[in-house]
């Protein structure tokens, strides 16, 4: 199986470790791992605060890069900028004229996978042989979970990692606040709601929380930081590449 | 409606700042997330049934005008008298030209978003017309001169103590110790304005074309007292609130109190046709005989056609007013509804306020959203709520269009040059080492506490940064070979 990541801007600029981790946890499951250095940011910061032509000229170059990649599958380990691609991409294309932008997206939003989706729908597999102690809880992003659907599956494949004790947290499919640059034009609101989710991550008694979104885990860390918490964030695809 | 200055990044500080209220908020939100949930589940096949009732609002909504001609004809066979409003002043007019050629002192009014929109309370008081909301939370509200802070719970917002207080302040009673002596005070007094009043108004939850059927879901009677005991009754309704047939409003009666206050079912449930008659009273069939009270229906549209008018914010217009999509809103279960600033607050608020009062004004609104969907998920008509709230945000920054308290110069020129790079990886790649260069002289044991320039000061304001990793970006570890096998 041929896969081609998409390692979303974040990861890129500041989560690496993440990128590195689907990398290595796909060729573990004896994917073959392609990058290509073309990838930038899918638009969704655009979108989402409205600049439409701005994200357009973003989604264009997604689709250009993309398109090319000679790969089965394209795989993000971001639940937010696969459903920006999947879900949102066909607003940015729908005016009269685009047929031919249509016919190029859906060659790249019909591969598009999210991380976890792929590992437990595409290849079918559960237990990707990672070893990780300790107590673990997972949030599920919003978009993720709302827009595409996926909330089983992260779970799944953490409950099969060896040394892991899973604990739910209670809701932890309520928001943690972050929703983009609303997490700075209304950022006591993004706070608030921040904090709700950090008592419940408290109560739950786990050492670490996982997301498969590192802009989730970013509001959830800064967090988690700011208050001296013990608590520590990690991305799906690093838990599941540990061993 | 009006707006309460000022903004909402100011109005949010205060409701945030609040103790009191951010306790009331997070027990009121959470008791009707739970009945909820518990009502839904004796639904076998809730989807079925969202799926169902939005196609309903979708055709309705598509062929209004034929819907609302047909309800007109049905209206008015019944001997009611049916008076279109294209603006609240319309209706104001009206409403207040009728209560002076009726000698009309008191009018006693249930719990009606559609009045609270056109503030008909303030004309009427300006006419010296005395206007008394019957419905508990709203008469609370009446009485503490503020606005409603939830569709369907206006006094959400406060705690019994609050209430007893308010209670004592102005009406001159003990302070109660129980709810239920709160209730037995309002009742005694309400009893009385039914009694003396010459005018009921109300608001419908649906009207029923095909029969000209105004129907009203209550859980207190003060609308079948309301509508009962005056000679009067007038309702005031969107245009929206029309729906074809009695067998779809079994599909929405179904939904709006499960997704409402959790109930399966409202304690009463009216369906008027027109106004009521000598031998119904009498216990007979009612042709024939002669009306004994009179029976208004106003028609408002208040900017809903410009919404119709719109195929893309179309669907904001299927909206039934349950007050689902508040209870499960992070923001609105953080701020309440008063801190939106118009009658309309939630994720339904941020939709309708900004189209009924224009961009300039209520623009901020769609802005106050994380976009997690859970209102999506609530909605009984599964409107795309997220959707929408994006789509008003592109409106607002159509063509250079500036939003309400945002810094839209600096916006809008990062946006433009951030999607300039996104076109171009090397430009992005380099931009990107040269701001983790910056971001690293910030840096204290792995983390970034302060930025003093804006947009990041606000993030950091409340929350840590990380520290840009050591080890360079993907791109740069991958092309050195740590990506490669």
């Amino acid at each position: 199986m041929r896969v081609s990541v998409f390692v979303t801007c974040l990861v890129d600029q500041l989560f690496p470790r993440v990128g590195e981790g689907a990398v290595e946890t796909l060729r573990r499951l004896g994917c073959e791992v392609a990058f290509n250095p073309a990838q930038t940011c899918c638009g969704q910061p655009a979108f989402n605060t409205g600049y439409r032509p701005e994200a357009r000229a973003m989604a264009e170059h997604f689709v250009e890069v993309f398109e090319r990649e000679r790969a089965d599958f394209l795989v993000a380990p971001s639940g937010s900028c696969t459903a920006m691609v999947r879900n949102f991409y066909p607003e940015l294309f729908h005016a009269h004229g685009d047929e031919r932008w249509r016919a190029r997206l859906e060659s790249v939003r019909s591969r598009l996978r999210e991380f976890s989706e792929f590992i437990v729908r595409e290849l079918g597999v559960e237990d990707v042989g990672a070893r990780f102690e300790g107590r673990v809880t997972y949030h599920d992003a919003c978009h993720l979970l709302r827009e595409l659907k996926v909330s089983d599956e992260p779970r799944r494949l953490i409950r099969a990692v060896r040394g892991v004790e899973f604990v739910e947290m209670e809701s932890p499919d309520a928001c943690c606040g972050f929703g983009g640059t609303f997490s700075v034009k209304y950022a006591e609101i993004s706070d608030a709601i921040l904090r709700e989710k950090l008592t419940r991550i408290e109560r739950s008694g786990a050492q670490y929380v996982v997301a498969n979104d590192s802009s989730c885990l970013m509001q959830i860390a800064g967090g988690l930081a700011r208050a001296g918490s013990s608590v520590r964030t990690i991305h799906l695809a690093e838990l599941l590449a540990s061993r | 409606m009006s707006h309460s200055e000022p903004d909402l990044t100011s109005r949010s500080h205060a409701a945030l700042g609040d103790p009191v209220l951010q306790r009331a908020l997070g027990n009121a939100t959470a008791t009707f997330i739970e009945r909820r949930r518990e009502s839904v589940a004796t639904v076998p096949d809730w989807q079925a049934l969202r799926e169902r009732a939005r196609r309903v609002k979708e055709h309705t909504v598509n062929h209004l005008d034929y819907y609302l001609e047909q309800l007109v004809g049905r209206v008015e066979e019944l001997g009611g008298i049916v008076h279109w409003a294209s603006t609240g002043e319309d209706v104001s007019r009206y409403v207040v030209g009728l209560a002076r050629a009726r000698g009309v002192r008191v009018v006693v009014k249930s719990k009606s978003m559609t009045t609270e929109e056109i503030e008909l309370n303030h004309a009427l008081e300006a006419e010296g017309i005395r206007p008394v909301e019957t419905d508990l939370g709203e008469y609370i509200i009446q009485l503490a001169r503020e606005r409603p802070s939830h569709i369907i719970v206006p006094a959400i917002h406060k705690t019994r103590e609050q209430i007893a207080d308010l209670f004592a302040e102005k009406l001159h009673v003990g302070r109660a110790q129980e709810v239920a002596e709160i209730t037995a005070v309002a009742r005694a007094r309400l009893r009385q304005e039914f009694l003396s009043a010459g005018m009921g108004i109300t608001g419908a939850n649906f009207a029923v074309a095909e029969t000209g059927t105004i129907v009203l879901v209550e859980n207190e009677g003060n609308i079948r007292l309301s509508t009962q005991v005056p000679p009067v009754h007038v309702a005031v309704v969107g245009i929206e609130k029309v729906i074809p047939s009695f067998e779809d409003l079994s599909v929405f009666l179904r939904l709006l109190p499960r997704s409402g206050t959790g109930q399966k079912q409202t304690a009463y449930v009216s369906f008027l046709n027109g106004p009521r008659r000598a031998a119904e009273a009498a216990g007979g069939g009612a042709e024939g005989a002669t009306p004994e009270t009179e029976f208004h229906l106003v028609l408002l549209d208040n900017g809903r056609t410009r919404i119709l008018a719109d195929e893309q914010m179309r669907e904001s217009l299927y909206c039934i007013r349950c007050g689902a999509c508040l209870n499960v809103c992070p923001v609105y279960q953080k701020i309440g509804g008063q801190a939106y600033g118009w009658i309309y607050p939630g994720p339904i608020g941020a939709v309708i306020s900004p189209q009924l009062q224009g961009l300039k004004e209520a623009g901020e609104l769609p802005f106050a959203s994380s976009l997690c969907g859970a209102c999506r998920e609530a909605c009984p008509v599964a409107i795309n709520l997220p959707d929408l709230l994006l789509a008003l945000r592109a409106k607002v920054k159509e063509g250079g269009g500036e939003e309400p308290g945002a810094r839209n110069t600096a916006e809008r020129a990062s946006m433009r040059a951030y999607a300039a790079m996104a076109k171009r990886p090397k430009l992005f790649a380099a931009v990107g080492r040269l701001m983790r260069g910056l971001g690293r002289l910030a840096e204290k044991g792995g983390r970034i506490r302060r930025v003093p320039f804006p947009p990041l000061s606000l993030w950091t304001k409340y929350r840590d940064l990380p520290a840009p990793p050591r080890g360079g970006s993907f791109r740069e570890r991958w092309k050195k070979g740590e990506g490669k096998e």
